[in-house]
């Protein structure tokens, strides 16, 4: 079967310091991949290199070929902090963002309609003509939640969906992404190894470069073969023992 | 009541009516884009550094607002160049800009042989001078703005919004920034007669945060803020007028009085 996307040596940075060095990833059909890793160790630059934001030194970033049309297969989820929340801006109108691209008028109107039902499937339809500066946490996720999936897209990238959000919201949120994930594929980076790796089915560490695990389970053997960014984080055994926890 | 009436058959009055409509929506759509944005200070380094345009102009005699424009575009271009391909901090390239050009601007007007008695009016602006010729760039200016705002409306909202996700989604982002760029170069010294180099960033802000009072919701935004830019500058160009003070500040003092009364009230409701 041939990839939805291709890692091929990647080497990517900024200003010329690589952040990421020799990076070799393949994402499939349905799979739901975690990306884990300490801060500043290139999470988000293997995000955005993805996402065609960074242009890559070396290496490169491959779509299948079915994928390489004008319109990206990719749905983003972006870190919510890094939004303007005072910006003058409706829900409404953040969700149809999503189809950005669409440049049919046809294209244009079925958008809308896909709008209130991705509202409505999230449970938030009431909040469909607030300013964007007015919703909580969770509200936020599930906006932009909506607008990551407007596209229809292949793969859906979400950047640490977990922060500023209820425990009851991040329930829901993995149960609506394991729902989705019988269709796409999904990459989502965190920083909260115990919630992903109940939920994922494979784990990249992060690190200045990229280790593999073709599981959601990381024993302590293989932390210390690959001198895993885990130990980094955590400096001791807990996570680890939640990465235990879950192996059956 | 009938001095009022009176002023309208005037035709210096007419002409300052049409500067104050097609000022109010340039500056009301252009400044809602870069309050949302929050580009303000760009816009307040491109409208200071257009001065030294000006300065060049009058140091080799041709037209005063041709060379506005030279400069205008130039450090708007010139500001992004600093920032995405220098590496130079924003506010800090915005700065090197906004200073250099009001020094050329000041050693210009210095080395020019004889009395520059028109350099307030750049400054400070003159709604009840405006000439015919002016008028007819204000309404090509219009022209071009209300257009590309309506044909890219969605486009300039989620670029303006959040530009990396345009980014991802292939839109040209930085394309549309230079345009927007020089969209709001052109506003800005085109109208400069009407309020003034140093004033200006407040038909720019001051209606835009008024509209704000009453709409989160973009489109709205910009047409509002073209209204309370009318409102604002009408008024201040009475009161100018009866109390025979500079037109220019007194349009500002206007718009900030109708803001702050509104938002008073607002916080009352």
């Amino acid at each position: 079967m041939e990839p939805l996307l291709k890692i091929e040596n990647l080497t990517v940075g900024y200003d010329k310091v690589p952040v990421l060095q020799h990076v070799n990833l393949e994402i499939f059909d349905r799979d739901f991949l975690g990306v884990i890793g300490p801060n500043g160790g290139g999470k988000t630059t293997l995000l955005k290199a993805i996402l065609g934001l960074l242009k890559p030194e070396e290496g490169q970033v491959l779509f299948r070929h079915d994928l390489r049309g004008r319109k990206k297969p990719i749905g983003y989820l972006p870190q919510v902090r890094h939004i303007d929340r005072k910006f003058p801006i409706t829900v409404f109108d953040v969700v149809l963002s999503g189809s950005i691209m669409e440049n049919t008028k046809r294209a244009k109107t079925e958008a809308k309609g896909r709008v209130d039902d991705l509202l409505r499937e999230m449970g938030v339809a009431d909040i469909r003509n607030k300013a964007i500066g007015e919703l909580s946490g969770g509200q936020m996720q599930r906006v932009f939640l909506c607008r990551a999936l407007l596209s229809d897209p292949k793969l859906l990238i979400l950047d640490e969906p977990d922060t500023f959000v209820d425990n009851r919201f991040e329930g829901e949120l993995y149960e609506k992404l394991r729902h989705l994930n019988e269709k796409i594929a999904i990459v989502l980076v965190s920083h909260d190894i115990g919630t992903i790796s109940s939920h994922v089915k494979t784990i990249a560490c992060v690190n200045n470069n990229l280790h593999y695990h073709p599981s959601n389970v990381i024993s302590q053997e293989q932390l210390n073969g690959y001198n895993c960014p885990i130990q980094i984080i955590s400096h001791g055994e807990i996570p680890h023992t939640i990465l235990k926890h879950h192996q059956h | 009541m009938s001095a009022i009436i009176e002023l309208f058959s005037y035709d210096f009055f007419q002409k300052a009516l049409l500067a104050a409509v097609f000022a109010s929506i340039s500056c009301g759509i252009i400044g809602g884009y870069i309050v949302a944005r929050r580009i303000v200070f760009i816009s307040g380094g491109i409208t200071h550094a257009s001065f030294g345009g000006i300065g060049l102009a009058f140091f080799l005699g041709f037209n005063p607002l041709l060379g506005a424009v030279l400069f205008a575009v130039m450090s708007a271009l010139g500001i992004q160049f600093f920032t995405k391909v220098a590496q130079i901090r924003e506010d800090s390239s915005i700065a090197i800009w906004w200073s250099l050009g009001m020094a050329l601007g000041i050693i210009f007007v210095f080395l020019t042989p004889g009395y520059t008695p028109n350099l307030m009016s750049y400054l400070f602006g003159n709604i009840l001078t405006v000439t015919v010729a002016e008028l007819w760039w204000m309404l090509l200016l219009n022209v071009v703005i209300i257009s590309f705002f309506t044909f890219f409306f969605r486009n300039i909202l989620y670029i303006a919004f959040d530009e990396e996700y345009a980014q991802t989604a292939g839109l040209p982002v930085a394309m549309f920034n230079y345009l927007t760029m020089i969209l709001i170069a052109l506003t800005v010294v085109l109208n400069i007669r009407v309020v003034g180099i140093i004033l200006i960033l407040s038909l720019l802000t001051i209606p835009q945060a008024t509209a704000n009072l009453f709409t989160k919701d973009f489109k709205r935004l910009l047409i509002l803020s073209s209204v309370f830019a009318f409102i604002g500058t009408m008024a201040g160009m009475f009161i100018s007028y009866f109390l025979n003070i500079p037109s220019g500040a007194s349009i500002i003092f206007t718009l900030v009085i109708i803001f702050g009364g509104l938002k008073v009230i607002k916080s009352f409701l």
